[in-house]
C-alpha cells in the first residue's frame, strides 16, 4: 500500500519526542478518528524554528507525515512555516493513498496550530 | 530475515497432501463433470465424490451440499436467498452485530429492498444471549443468520441454541462457520441450522472455494442462474480440483482435529499470558473461554493498530488489525465497537492467529517483538505521554 519512502520514514521517523523548553506546542486531531499528532516547537528571536519534535497517535501514513513535516520546518522562519501545504508533504513522501491524504492535512493543521500557539503567547496575535 | 504467519484467521497454507489430491484434475482429468463423455464422466465421479465425503464429514446428506466459489457466495446466496425467496411471507431478518462483512453487507443491501433488520447485541464478551434472539422474532422473521465463530476475536455463538428457538417458530437459520470449520468440530445435526456457510482455504484447503449446505426441502432464490450445475441451484462450471482439494482437506482436518486443537490451544494459551503479563495496558477482547482455539485478540491502549501492523511486518510477523486506518473506513472493527470498546482502544487492536504449524517458539519470537513495538510506539504517543501525565500544557 505505502511507497518506499513512506516506509522508510515510518521505520525511522526524525524528530520523535518532545521539546521540554518548548515555546509552541500545537495538537490536532482526536482519537475516536484513530489521529492525534502534536508537534512542539522552539522558535527564537527572530522568529525562526529552531527545533522541533512530534509526538503521534496514528497509522504509517499519520507518522511518516509527522515525521516530514518537522524536517520541512526546522530552521524556517515562522511565516515560510506557514506557507507549508499539505501537498509539499505528500510530495516530500512521493504519495500517499487516498485514503490516508487526510494524514497529510493533519500535519499541516499540526504546524499551524504550534505557531498559532506561539504568536498567541509572544505576540499576542494569532493568525 | 525470519517471518512468522501469525494470520491462520485470513488464510491457511494448502496442505501438501491436498495438493497431491487436487493435481490430476487440473491436467489428466481435467474434463467438465456435466459433459456426458468419459472425460466429464469422470470428472463428475471426482465431484461425487467429494460431495459424499463432506456430507459424511459434515453430518449431511451429499444432496443438501451446494458447491460455491468461497464463504462469501455462500452467505451472500444463503441471506439474499432464503429472505428474497420468503418476501411474501414477511421482510424482516435477524443477524447479529458482529457478523463479516459477507452477512452484514447483503443485510445491508436487503435494507434497500425493504427488508427491515435486527441486529442482536453480543455484550462485552462477543456473544449472542439467546433470549435476545427470543425477544426479537416477529411474525414477519423470514430469517436468522448468525455465525458460528466470529473472524476478529474467535468467539463461538451458541448457533445449536439459537438454532432451536428458530426452528420452534419454523424460520431458517443461516451459520456462517468460515472460520470454526476445521477449528472445533461441527455437524450441521448436531447444531440444527437449515444452511451453513464454509470456505475451503481456512482449513488448509485451496482458496476460491466452498460451499453451501442447504437442509432438504428448504428452497432459496438462486445467486447465480445459468447451467444446471448443483442440481440447477447454483451454474456455473464446478471447479474440480477445487471441490476434491476441499474435500480432502476437510477429511484431514476432521482426522487431525483433536491433535492440531489441542497443540494451537497451548501455543495460543502460551502467548495470551505472556502478553497479559509482559505487556501494560492491553485488553484481550473476546471471551476468554468460548472461543476458537487459535484466535488472540489484543487492544495496546495509547497506540494504533495500523501503525502497530507495519512495525511488527518489519519484524517479520504477519497479523491483522481491525483499526479503521487498515481498512480504509473512518470506523474501526464494528464487532470490537459491538463489544464496548471505545474508539481509541478499538483502533490500537491487533489479531493473532496461530496455526498448525505455529510453534512455541514462534509464539515467544511474537511477544518478543510485541512487547518491542508497542514500546517503540508507545514513546511516540501523545496519548501515552498524557496518560503518564508528561503532556505538555496545551
Amino acid at each position: 500500500m505505502y511507497n518506499e519512502k513512506v516506509v522508510k520514514e515510518f521505520s525511522n521517523p526524525q524528530n520523535a519526542g518532545e521539546l521540554q523548553n518548548a515555546n509552541a506546542v500545537g495538537k490536532v486531531g482526536n482519537a475516536v478518528c484513530g489521529d492525534i499528532m502534536q508537534i512542539s516547537m522552539l522558535i527564537d528571536e527572530n522568529d525562526v524554528i529552531t527545533d522541533v519534535k512530534f509526538k503521534t497517535f496514528g497509522c504509517a501514513a499519520a507518522i511518516a507525515t509527522s515525521s516530514v513535516a518537522t524536517r520541512l520546518v526546522k530552521g524556517k522562519t515562522v511565516d515560510e512555516a506557514l506557507k507549508i501545504t499539505n501537498k509539499q508533504v505528500i510530495d516530500e513522501l512521493g504519495g500517499l493513498p487516498v485514503q490516508k491524504l487526510h494524514c497529510s492535512v493533519l500535519a499541516e493543521e499540526a504546524i499551524r496550530e504550534a505557531i498559532n500557539d506561539y504568536l498567541l503567547k509572544h505576540k499576542q496575535t494569532g493568525r | 530475515m525470519k517471518r512468522i504467519y501469525l494470520d491462520y484467521a485470513a488464510t491457511t497454507p494448502l496442505d501438501e497432501r491436498v495438493l497431491r489430491a487436487m493435481t490430476p484434475y487440473f491436467t489428466e482429468q481435467f474434463g467438465n463433470p456435466n459433459s456426458l463423455h468419459s472425460f466429464g464422466r469422470e470428472a463428475n465421479v471426482a465431484v461425487d465424490g467429494a460431495r459424499s465425503k463432506i456430507a459424511e464429514l459434515l453430518g449431511a446428506e451429499p444432496s443438501e451440499i451446494y458447491f460455491t466459489s468461497g464463504g462469501t457466495e455462500s452467505d451472500n446466496w444463503a441471506v439474499k436467498g432464503a429472505a428474497r425467496m420468503n418476501r411474501q411471507r414477511g421482510a424482516h431478518i435477524i443477524t447479529s452485530a458482529i457478523e463479516h462483512p459477507a452477512v452484514m453487507s447483503p443485510c445491508a443491501q436487503l435494507e434497500k429492498e425493504g427488508f427491515s433488520v435486527t441486529y442482536l447485541p453480543v455484550g462485552k464478551a462477543g456473544i449472542v444471549n439467546p433470549d435476545d434472539l427470543a425477544a426479537a422474532i416477529r411474525p414477519d422473521t423470514v430469517l436468522v443468520s448468525v455465525m458460528l465463530a466470529n473472524n476478529e476475536i474467535g468467539t463461538i455463538q451458541p448457533v445449536k441454541e439459537l438454532a432451536a428457538i428458530a426452528r420452534a417458530k419454523k424460520i431458517p437459520f443461516h451459520t456462517d462457520a468460515v472460520q470454526a470449520v476445521g477449528s472445533i468440530p461441527v455437524s450441521v445435526k448436531d447444531l440444527g441450522v437449515d444452511m451453513l456457510s464454509l470456505s475451503a482455504h481456512k482449513f488448509y484447503g485451496p482458496k476460491g472455494v466452498g460451499l453451501l449446505y442447504i437442509r432438504k426441502g428448504l428452497r432459496l432464490d438462486k445467486l447465480m442462474s445459468g447451467g444446471h450445475q448443483e442440481r440447477s441451484q447454483r451454474a456455473g462450471t464446478t471447479n474440480v480440483p477445487g471441490v476434491a482439494g476441499m474435500a480432502a482437506a476437510m477429511e484431514i482436518a476432521v482426522s487431525e482435529l483433536d491433535k492440531n486443537y489441542a497443540h494451537i490451544k497451548s501455543v495460543r494459551d502460551y502467548f495470551v499470558e505472556r502478553i497479559q503479563n509482559e505487556v501494560p495496558h492491553v485488553i484481550y477482547n473476546g471471551d476468554p473461554v468460548r472461543r476458537l482455539p487459535q484466535n488472540a485478540n489484543f487492544s495496546f491502549e495509547f497506540i494504533e493498530g495500523e501503525s502497530i501492523l507495519y512495525r511488527l511486518d518489519m519484524e517479520g510477523l504477519a497479523c491483522s488489525s481491525g483499526s479503521a486506518c487498515s481498512s480504509g473506513s473512518l470506523d474501526p472493527s464494528h464487532v470490537l465497537l459491538a463489544i464496548g470498546l471505545i474508539h481509541e482502544k478499538a483502533h490500537g487492536s491487533i489479531r493473532f492467529t496461530f496455526g498448525k504449524t505455529t510453534s512455541k517458539a514462534d509464539a515467544a519470537y511474537a511477544v518478543e517483538t510485541v512487547k518491542k513495538t508497542v514500546e517503540t510506539l508507545r514513546a511516540i504517543s501523545p496519548l501515552f505521554a498524557e496518560f503518564k501525565g508528561g503532556a505538555v500544557n496545551v
